[in-house]
């Protein structure tokens, strides 16, 4: 009964309903390396909680990035029960138990609240083609296929580099390296000829004029429309369907907790969360790195959560990633 | 000299009383994380990492990278005095370090290595100060084949340049390479070796297998042989140091080698252990009389500290201007400059220079400082090897399972710990040197994926290796350190060798 009303509380929004507070530090579980997309958006989290003091207990990042973010998964399945844990998820929560046979299953955690959602873009050399179109031409007439760097094999990147050869007949190889930050600098370094990092992950090498952005895989461009180059906005970025080349993909950033921890728990976390998305250190963040802002919890996230697992379960199959 | 006006204003924003409190506070702090086997730089950074939001980013750098220094000089510590390695780079220090310990010349090895310590941060910042950008654009020039080439030369120094029997070494190494296949593998995506344990996902870690290797294995022997730590009351005074101090003209070709090895691997990422391995040898190799190395040779101090250093300080540098972290420190101090709204990137030297020549600035200090702060205190550290051995081996073995826990809290980690310190034993008793176990274990994984990359992207033709100037010249010289044994014994008959010894540095 008293579950119920914490969850009703929580549902309407009250923020006065003092329920189930953490009583020990809270770990931030990263399914990913120190100094990738989520690690700095665990940090950002972190840094927004204790500046404007949103929870009594102090919160700790704790980085499980091994087995390419499988580490932290398992580390949540088997962390049932335990409300101090909070993992910050992606796409590899689909992903993973499908090309690596990992047995785990997005359903045995608790949803807590979806906080972003995360764009990709087709990026060259700033030496190399000028439109999608040219890019093209170029990898179909080159002698040996354009190398794509990504991160991680039969993942996000690599489903967008299969897809893209789908949809245009050019040939790539698909070069799987630790980290988008490693992609980045491979392709300034001219030892690749594209990659498809997050805005995030090519950034700076972007402001410093070293790589340029040709499409996004998006149905619309991103909104924020404040010059990031001297010359450039994200917003002034095609996507890449007005380009001639239909792929779209987003991928989630969203907030687990380890499966069997009461509602009253789920509850804090969701209003702790929603708080956090209305810091300005939230909102800086999300222009900075020209994530697309969107926060849905409940039955809402759920039902978000399965369709987004159909269409990475189909993409997966399509592009023959799912092991047997 | 544009440089230097900057460096200059660097150290206005610095000499601060509060900055340099901050600076001796981070020293101290991370000695002490350096002395506890496993803990180390990363994870003591990480820990310290949030007390540090409320700072101000200037302030905040200089004390986590003082942490960073701190931990550096301490890993040295428990190295020379236990054999157990505090950092990854410190394996090589224990082959001449302890031995030396054991010999009553605990104090002059660890002044040997804080001295080095010292010179291979000291060349590598006067580095970072002058040549930054044209170092920047040198990293880049490295793809997988390049990277692999530099792995390639590091484990075939190993096998050429080692003092074992070869066959003893290969079979080390493989050993390593295999255990190194264990969990994910990021070119497929596939599983290799769990056997379906959750616990075997993460891999082996490399630092869990070293304390075991090494701290467990040696307290395994001592209890066999005998109950007590070999070290004797070293006669500590400045008289040592000033000693050890007067002797390194003498090495100023090691010193300089190892610096010059140290940054060159510091600047392309995960070159520290390489860099540490490299120095090591290659001293070895060149020096007269080196049948006395791995009995208690100073320079074998020397050497792998000057070389650990110079790439661990110069490791830095990639993260500033490129936002590639060189090792797992530099990673979390990349974390920490995102949380105070910095960008490392090739902007950051453009836009924020109070705030990177404000860093440098700090290495210089925090170095100066740093080496002040741990000779002081070796007196107390060598004293450690005073108390009985009954006393101070339960108290190795709880800090070493900390360490192993703490790295990533997983309880299945200590008892790997324990398994690897009987592996240790075994391999000790039998004559396999560990050296190249560890090496494979830390490179294994980056080698092979390097060289799987440069295969998908040359479309599986070797030629790759010698595409271009660079890496075919890593490539060729690997291949030469491989067989050095063989073409040194051909030189030798033809008469060359003691003119190649002479003219080599």
């Amino acid at each position: 009964m008293k579950a119920a009303i914490a969850l009703a509380a929580a549902l309407c929004g009250t923020p006065a309903f003092a329920g189930w507070e953490p009583t020990k530090p809270v770990e931030i579980v990263v399914a990913a390396g120190a100094g990738g997309a989520s690690d700095q958006m665990a940090r950002m989290m972190q840094a927004a909680i204790q500046k404007n003091n949103l929870m009594k207990q102090p919160m700790v990042v704790s980085l499980k990035g091994g087995a390419s973010g499988a580490e932290a998964l398992m580390y949540m399945k088997s962390s049932e029960g335990d409300p101090n844990k909070v993992l910050i998820a992606y796409s590899l929560i689909y992903m993973l138990p499908l090309s690596a046979k990992i047995p785990f299953n997005w359903r045995e955690l608790t949803p807590v609240s979806v906080i972003a959602l995360d764009q990709f873009v087709l990026w060259d050399n700033s030496a190399g083609p000028k439109t999608v179109k040219e890019f093209i031409d170029a990898a179909k007439a080159a002698s040996s296929p354009f190398k794509m760097g990504g991160t991680g094999s039969k993942r996000e990147d690599h489903v967008l580099t299969v897809f893209l050869e789908q949809k245009t007949g050019a040939k790539f190889s698909y070069l799987p390296y630790k980290s988008g930050g490693e992609a980045a600098t491979q392709l300034v370094g001219n030892h690749t000829e594209a990659n498809v990092n997050n805005p995030s992950e090519n950034l700076e090498v972007w402001r410093a004029g070293q790589v340029r952005p040709l499409c996004v895989f998006d149905k619309e461009r991103i909104s924020y429309t404040s010059k990031v180059t001297d010359t450039q906005s994200w917003a002034d970025i095609p996507t890449c369907k007005e380009q001639g080349v239909d792929v779209q993909y987003l991928m989630l950033r969203a907030m687990f907790l380890p499966g069997k921890v009461t509602a009253e728990q789920q509850a804090f976390y969701v209003e702790l969360f929603h708080k956090v998305t209305q810091t300005t250190e939230y909102k800086d963040y999300m222009e900075k790195q020209a994530l697309k802002p969107i926060f849905l919890t409940g039955k809402d996230m759920v039902q978000f959560l399965e369709e987004d697992d159909a269409i990475n379960k189909s993409l997966m199959t399509e592009a023959g990633f799912v092991a047997k | 000299m544009e440089a230097l006006g900057l460096l200059l204003h660097g150290f206005a924003v610095l000499l601060t009383w509060k900055t340099l409190v901050l600076m001796m506070v981070g020293l101290v702090l991370g000695i002490f994380v350096g002395v506890l086997p496993g803990l180390g730089g990363p994870n003591g950074v990480a820990i310290l990492l949030p007390l540090t939001f409320t700072m101000d980013p200037t302030s905040a750098i200089v004390m986590l990278s003082c942490i960073y220094w701190g931990a550096l000089f301490g890993g040295a510590i428990t190295s020379i005095l236990f054999n157990i390695p505090g950092e990854a780079w410190s394996v090589a220090t224990t082959f001449d370090g302890y031995p030396m310990a054991q010999q009553g010349r605990a104090a002059e090895a660890l002044t040997a290595a804080f001295t080095s310590s010292f010179i291979g941060s000291l060349v590598a910042v006067l580095l970072i100060t002058f040549l930054a950008p044209m170092i920047s654009s040198f990293a880049l020039k490295f793809g997988p084949p390049e990277f692999f080439a530099v792995y390639l030369l590091t484990f075939c120094s190993f096998v050429g340049l080692g003092r074992e029997a070869k066959h003893k070494t290969v079979i080390s190494m493989s050993l390593g390479l295999l255990l190194a296949g264990v969990g994910m593998d990021t070119v497929s995506g596939n599983l290799r070796m769990t056997f379906g344990s959750a616990e075997l996902l993460r891999g082996i870690n490399f630092l869990v297998a070293v304390i075991g290797l090494f701290g467990i294995s040696e307290i395994l022997l001592t209890m066999e042989e005998r109950l007590a730590l070999r070290g004797h009351a070293a006669s500590i005074s400045l008289r040592v140091v000033l000693g050890v101090w007067k002797d390194l003209p003498k090495y100023w070709v090691t010193l300089l080698r190892s610096s010059f090895i140290g940054c060159w691997l510091g600047i392309t990422p995960g070159g520290a252990i390489a860099a540490s391995f490299m120095g090591y040898n290659l001293a070895k190799r060149f020096s007269k009389d080196s049948e006395s190395f791995g009995k208690g040779r100073i320079e074998g101090v020397f050497a792998p500290e000057t070389a650990a250093h110079a790439s661990g300080t110069s490791a830095l540098l990639p993260m500033l201007a490129l936002g590639i972290p060189g090792s797992g420190t530099a990673a979390i101090l990349l974390g920490g400059l995102m949380v105070w709204g910095l960008n490392p990137g090739p902007l950051l030297f453009v836009e924020h220079k109070d705030f990177v020549w404000g860093l440098i600035a700090s290495m210089y200090l925090g170095n100066v400082v740093g080496l002040v702060l741990v000779l002081t205190t070796v007196p107390i550290f060598a004293s450690i090897l005073r108390v009985p051995f009954a006393a101070v081996a339960p108290m190795i073995v709880v800090s070493c399972a900390i360490g192993a826990y703490a790295i990533q809290n997983a309880m299945f980690d200590i008892w790997l710990m324990l398994g690897f310190g009987v592996v240790g034993y075994v391999f000790k008793k039998i004559g396999i040197p560990l050296a190249p176990f560890t090496l494979a274990l830390v490179l294994g994984n980056r080698a092979e994926d390097a060289f799987r990359l440069s295969m998908i992207g040359s479309g599986g033709k070797l030629g790759v290796f010698w595409s271009n100037g660079l890496v075919g010249s890593i490539t060729t010289l690997a291949i030469v350190l491989l067989f050095w044994p063989v073409i040194d014994s051909v030189l030798g008959r033809v008469g060359l060798t003691q003119r190649t010894r002479t003219t080599s540095p």
